[in-house]
Parts: structure tokens; C-alpha cells; sequence
């Protein structure tokens, strides 16, 4: 199955999307500094992941490498068990401090 | 036209991106969330990546978003409003965030990028990469489902009911 190379190929630079990536990025990082509610702060870290495959998959469509793609197929993968780990030991924190804020989760600093 | 399509689409995914940061209500986060994946996939469409469009889909705004909704709802958490941090904090983390920006259009400014030559750009469609993952990348994708199997136990294990209670 042979098409013509998409537009987006020659009308956009690489150079946009790295630009995208690294925006989708500092906002996740700077959610991460700024929120105190557990959930929230994980759902920053699922916005840096999708930067990060955002820019695997631009790469990987620029140049024609499969391989780009398929690493960001497994970081899904890994994602998917990473969040519901997460998930598991939130909800076993809040069964135990009743609170979600990460403020009260210094138990561990000895 | 397609130029046009990019900046709006990069426009309205950096602005939902930015209210799941900016919104105080836990449950509209994880709506602007949905959203902001669902826009990333359009720019997976857009660069001829179908498979990791639909991929995208399914696993995060279906599977990882429905957990982050349930356990949002499971803990009863929309009526708990977070009082925000002080300006100082929100500035530093934007001072940060921003300088890590700089460093990476620094970083840009002085790179040449290698000229696509003789790209193939039917690699992102469901069956040529279906191709590959399964020709190329077997053992990994045989070690994934080992990773899925642990992390099961995993969630088992952890919440799990403990027998004794402290008082």
C-alpha cells in the first residue's frame, strides 16, 4: 500500500513539534511543583510521559524508523501498570491517613 | 491548510494541558486530561501514526483515565477543594518550568537537523507496524505480558484487606 507522503512532512519542521513536546513537558513539570493533591500530580506525570511519545512518534514519523514508534507503544504498556500500581498504593495511603495531601506523606524522611 | 491544522490543534492541547494544572476541581482535571489525550492522538492522524492514534484511544483515555475517574469517585474526593499554594510557589515552579524551556530552545537553536532523505512513511499504519512489532520486537512483547502479570499481582497484593488491625 503505497500513498504519497503526507503534507504535514514538508509544511511542518521537526523543529514545531520538538518545540510542542517540550511545552507539554514544562507544564506537566511545573503541575508536578505546584499541586499538593496526590491525583493530580500523577496525572502531571501522564502529561510528561504523552510529551515524551508525542516527540518519539514525531521523530520516528520524520525520518521513516519504525523503531520510534514501537518504543512508544511500550511505554504505554508500561504505563498502564505503572498508573494502576500507583493507583493501588493512593488508595492504600488514603485508607490509612485519609488524606491525599502530599504535604502529610512524609513519613518515610525519618 | 495543514499548517493551519497544526497550530490549532498544538494551541488547544497546550491550553487543556494547561487546565489540568490550572482547574481546582479534581474531576474536571482528569476531564481536561481526556481531552488533552484525545488531541494528542489528532497529531498522531496527522504525522500518519493511525496505530498509536488508536492506541492512544483506547489505553489512555479509555483504560488509564476510567481508573484515575474511579478512584477520584471511589475515595469521594470532588467535594475536597485543594486551597492553592501561594503566589511565591506558583512563580518559582513557572521560573523553573520556564527555564527549562529556554535550555531546550537554547539547545534547538544550535542543532542542525539531518535531513529526512529517503523516509518511509507508511510505517505508522496499523499492519506495517503490527509487522514489525510482531517480527522484529517478539521477545519484548512477550516480556510485556510479564510486566502486566506482575504489576496484577502486584495491585492484588497491595490492596488487599489487613488482617490485624493496630489500634
Amino acid at each position: 500500500m503505497e500513498t504519497a507522503a503526507p503534507q504535514i512532512f514538508s509544511s511542518i519542521p521537526l523543529t514545531h513539534y520538538i518545540m510542542l513536546s517540550a511545552a507539554l513537558f514544562m507544564i506537566g513539570l511545573i503541575g508536578v511543583m505546584v499541586r499538593r493533591n496526590v491525583i493530580i500530580v500523577f496525572m502531571c506525570i501522564e502529561i510528561m510521559l504523552n510529551a515524551a511519545n508525542l516527540m518519539l512518534t514525531a521523530a520516528s514519523s520524520y525520518y521513516g524508523n519504525a523503531a520510534g514508534q514501537i518504543m512508544v507503544f511500550f511505554t504505554m504498556a508500561v504505563a498502564a501498570a505503572e498508573v494502576s500500581v500507583g493507583l493501588a498504593i493512593i488508595v492504600m495511603i488514603y485508607k490509612n491517613l485519609r488524606t491525599i495531601n502530599l504535604d502529610v506523606f512524609n513519613k518515610l524522611k525519618g | 491548510m495543514i499548517d493551519k491544522i497544526f497550530f490549532i490543534l498544538s494551541a488547544l492541547t497546550v491550553i487543556s494541558a494547561s487546565m489540568v494544572i490550572i482547574s481546582r476541581h479534581p474531576m474536571r482535571s482528569v476531564l481536561y486530561l481526556v481531552l488533552t489525550f484525545f488531541l494528542i492522538s489528532a497529531h498522531y492522524v496527522l504525522m500518519n501514526a493511525q496505530f498509536l492514534a488508536l492506541v492512544n484511544i483506547v489505553v489512555y483515555a479509555g483504560a488509564i483515565m476510567v481508573l484515575f475517574l474511579f478512584v477520584i469517585m471511589f475515595l469521594n474526593l470532588n467535594k475536597e477543594i485543594e486551597q492553592h499554594k501561594g503566589l511565591v510557589i506558583w512563580l518559582a515552579a513557572i521560573i523553573a518550568g520556564g527555564s527549562f524551556m529556554l535550555l531546550t530552545m537554547a539547545a534547538l537553536s544550535k542543532t542542525t537537523l539531518p535531513q529526512a532523505t529517503d523516509a518511509n512513511y507508511n510505517i505508522g499504519l496499523v499492519e506495517n507496524l503490527g509487522a514489525t512489532l510482531y517480527k522484529e520486537y517478539l521477545l519484548p512483547m512477550e516480556i510485556s505480558s510479564v510486566l502486566f502479570l506482575i504489576a496484577m499481582a502486584g495491585v492484588v497484593l497491595l490492596g488487599r484487606k489487613e488482617k490485624i488491625i493496630v489500634e
